[in-house]
């Protein structure tokens, strides 16, 4: 069926036929998890309308900013400083990494046993279905984990990719390497955008990225109401459609959505029934479309209140210290915001442990759901450790190890459902 | 007992077989199985159409067929997890860990001191090291499923089979026999991997004594003499061990009864 964007997206070099077929299933995915939710907010229509034009309007809006000499700046990743490509006027996206697409194409370049996260990116492409990825000027990788810094290698020869190292440990020499990466990275984004980063725009762009995250962090803070006034699956898709979004619109959309939901608490309205067990998510980011986990958590009777998640708390839990004026002090501020990150990438990492436990404890939750993807090493071995720490705050957690596939999905099913008669 | 008191039924559609398990008054009055075919719905319905039951609560792989299939006014479905404790504590009631391998999948379940899981594991999509895998190999080997624990009994020495993989380990088992390995010291090292790679699974869930053993495989005497070796103690194994998950859905319905 022809679309308005046809032309666009075929100047984009993307495989229409294909594309076609992966914006049906995906249509018929998201009416099947998100349309058929009660009494969901009348805020969310603003997210079902950006969520049916992700490949549309606003890649449109891309093309459109780049018209205007504007740069689009791509990333993976929530420890790219997005205040910085932001100063530069430059046009921050993240990039498709969450269904099972282009995966035998993938595996043509790939081991087989590597994580679904980066099998998505290479194989959305390798099959030319991303069209994020096609209108980026500059793809931002990241040294987090093994399986990503050696699939950039690869993926420069498909791409613009520069990568920004990622200390490993947070000693005085590593906070070093990362000042000086974000030094290295500023320079590169005002080459690539052709625009000199002032101590004034970077300023206005710090307070913007916090005002995004106090809005969802207001979000976070209204869901906790008993009962529950929105579900989790809702929550993840506001923080998953965050890192597309106009970071201006958004803000103000979920601002709304939040004065709703102010409301509804108020009222005592919840999506679900009071007694309804409440659990928390931890561990590997869920990318757009990836709602296989919450879809299946919230169809066996539970509610999910929290997500212990890159796109989730992790992206926004600390804000940039606003009260610096100079250049030096703001990179200063950056540089002390993003090392706070507690990603499974570094050791020890003791600073996320203490995280769920307190957010688990704050939250009241029946229990966490720790979720890695299938081959995330550094997620799925420091679950143990969480697991640990969660036992001894007298917390149960299950483990879930899987992928974008939907082939486990009795089994998870018979897991999900097992932990919550055991929580009960 | 009364001539009026509720029948409540308790029925567990496994991947290979159905049970069925009646109680009344707390008693089991009937017990009923069937293979589970490529018509699992029609085989549960063949079972429950021999019964009158007041309550039906599913478990098993199936559950969800029936809880949406079956016109029955009083259904539910509980996890199979449950559905073992609740069964396993109801035959020793001082359990404290059980073991279940059925036909395509293994749990190993922690119990506190008052009977509630603590914790369990599951093995993952594949259904390596299970019934599945011991039927398959049975067949390798030309073995009657039923007689290859006390085939592989009469081995004379150990060997190892490193693959757990059921398409592995067939060309690893094909290999040993064209070394001249005898077919009952190959199905040794067959059960033997099932049993390494059960315990890892019972470890993360701590093994706390008594162990229960059940489920379909819980047959089968060579898992059960190499489990109590590895474990150093012996393990209960109940008289009908692939009844335990249908007599805990029985039992949970019979609670439902009574709390209404």
């Amino acid at each position: 069926m022809p679309t308005p964007y046809d032309d666009m997206w075929e100047k984009l070099n993307l495989d229409l036929a294909a594309h076609e077929g992966l914006l049906q299933v995906l249509g018929k995915f998201y009416g099947d998890i998100y349309l058929t939710q009660e009494g969901r907010l009348k805020g969310m229509e603003y997210l079902d309308f950006v969520l049916s034009e992700v490949h549309g309007l606003r890649i449109k809006e891309l093309q459109e900013a780049k018209a205007q000499g504007r740069k689009v700046i791509g990333t993976f990743c929530v420890f790219v400083p997005e205040e910085l490509v932001l100063a530069a006027d430059a046009v921050c996206v993240g990039l498709c990494a969450g269904a099972e697409i282009g995966k035998e194409a993938a595996e043509k370049i790939l081991p087989r046993n590597t994580c679904a996260l980066i099998k998505s990116f290479v194989g959305f492409k390798l099959s030319r279905l991303c069209p994020f990825i096609e209108s980026c000027d500059l793809v931002v990788g990241e040294t987090t984990c093994d399986g990503k810094k050696k699939a950039y290698e690869i993926f420069d020869e498909y791409a613009p990719v520069y990568v920004m190292e990622i200390p490993q440990m947070k000693q005085t020499c590593d906070r070093e390497l990362w000042k000086a990466e974000v030094r290295r990275f500023k320079e590169r984004i005002e080459e690539v955008a052709g625009k000199e980063i002032t101590a004034a725009r970077l300023k206005e762009a710090i307070k913007l990225g916090n005002r995004r995250r106090r809005v969802l962090q207001r979000l976070n803070q209204l869901r906790t109401a008993v009962p529950t006034p929105i579900s989790g699956r809702d929550v993840l898709l506001i923080n998953q459609v965050s890192f597309y979004d106009d970071p201006v619109r958004f803000t103000a959309k979920i601002g709304e959505l939040c004065d709703e939901l102010e409301k509804r608490v108020k009222a005592g309205e919840g999506v679900v029934p009071s007694g309804t067990p409440r659990l928390m998510l931890s561990g590997c980011p869920m990318a757009v479309p990836n709602w296989k986990l919450p879809y299946i958590v919230e169809s066996s009777g539970a509610v999910i209140i929290g997500e212990e998640s890159c796109i989730g708390t992790r992206n926004i839990r600390d804000l940039v210290d606003e009260s610096g004026d100079t250049m030096e002090e703001m990179l200063e501020a950056l540089v002390d915001r993003y090392l706070r990150i507690d990603c499974a990438c570094f050791t020890p990492n003791k600073e996320r442990l203490q995280n769920i436990v307190s957010m688990a404890k704050d939250l009241q939750v029946k229990g966490v759901i720790h979720f890695a993807l299938n081959f995330c090493q550094p997620y799925a071995i420091e679950a143990f450790k969480v697991g640990r720490a969660l036992e001894a705050a007298g917390i149960p957690m299950l483990s879930i190890e899987t992928d974008y596939s939907m082939e486990d999905v009795e089994q998870l099913k018979t897991r999900v459902e097992a932990f919550l008669e055991m929580v009960r | 007992m009364t001539a009026n008191s509720p029948l409540v039924a308790g029925i567990d559609i496994g991947s290979r077989s159905i049970e069925l398990v009646l109680l009344q008054d707390g008693q089991v009055v009937h017990w009923d199985l069937l293979p589970t075919t490529f018509d699992p719905l029609g085989q549960c319905r063949s079972l429950l159409d021999r019964v009158r039951a007041a309550r039906i609560v599913a478990t098993g792989y199936g559950r969800k067929l029936l809880l949406e299939n079956l016109d029955h006014p009083e259904i539910a479905a509980i996890t199979e997890i449950q559905a073992y404790a609740l069964g396993a504590r109801r035959l020793f009631p001082g359990v404290r860990t059980i073991l279940d391998i059925g036909g395509q999948d293994t749990k190993a379940i922690a119990l506190t001191m008052d009977g509630t899981v603590s914790k369990f594991e599951m093995n993952d999509r594949c259904a390596a090291g299970t019934g599945k895998f011991l039927e398959f190999m049975a067949v390798a080997l030309q073995v009657p499923l039923e007689k290859f624990g006390d085939f592989a009994l009469q081995a004379d020495r150990r060997i190892q089979i490193s693959s757990m993989c059921t398409v592995f380990a067939e060309s690893e088992a094909t290999s040993l026999m064209a070394r001249g390995e005898s077919p009952a010291n190959i199905a040794m090292g067959l059960h033997l991997a099932i049993v390494s790679r059960t315990l890892a699974m019972l470890r993360r869930v701590g093994v706390t004594p008594p162990v229960l053993f059940a489920g379909g495989v819980a047959h089968n005497p060579c898992i059960r003499t190499l489990l109590e070796e590895s474990l150093g103690e012996s393990i209960q194994v109940p008289e009908q061990p692939d009844l335990v998950g249908a007599l805990g859905a029985a039992l949970y319905g019979q609670k439902l009864v009574a709390n209404e």
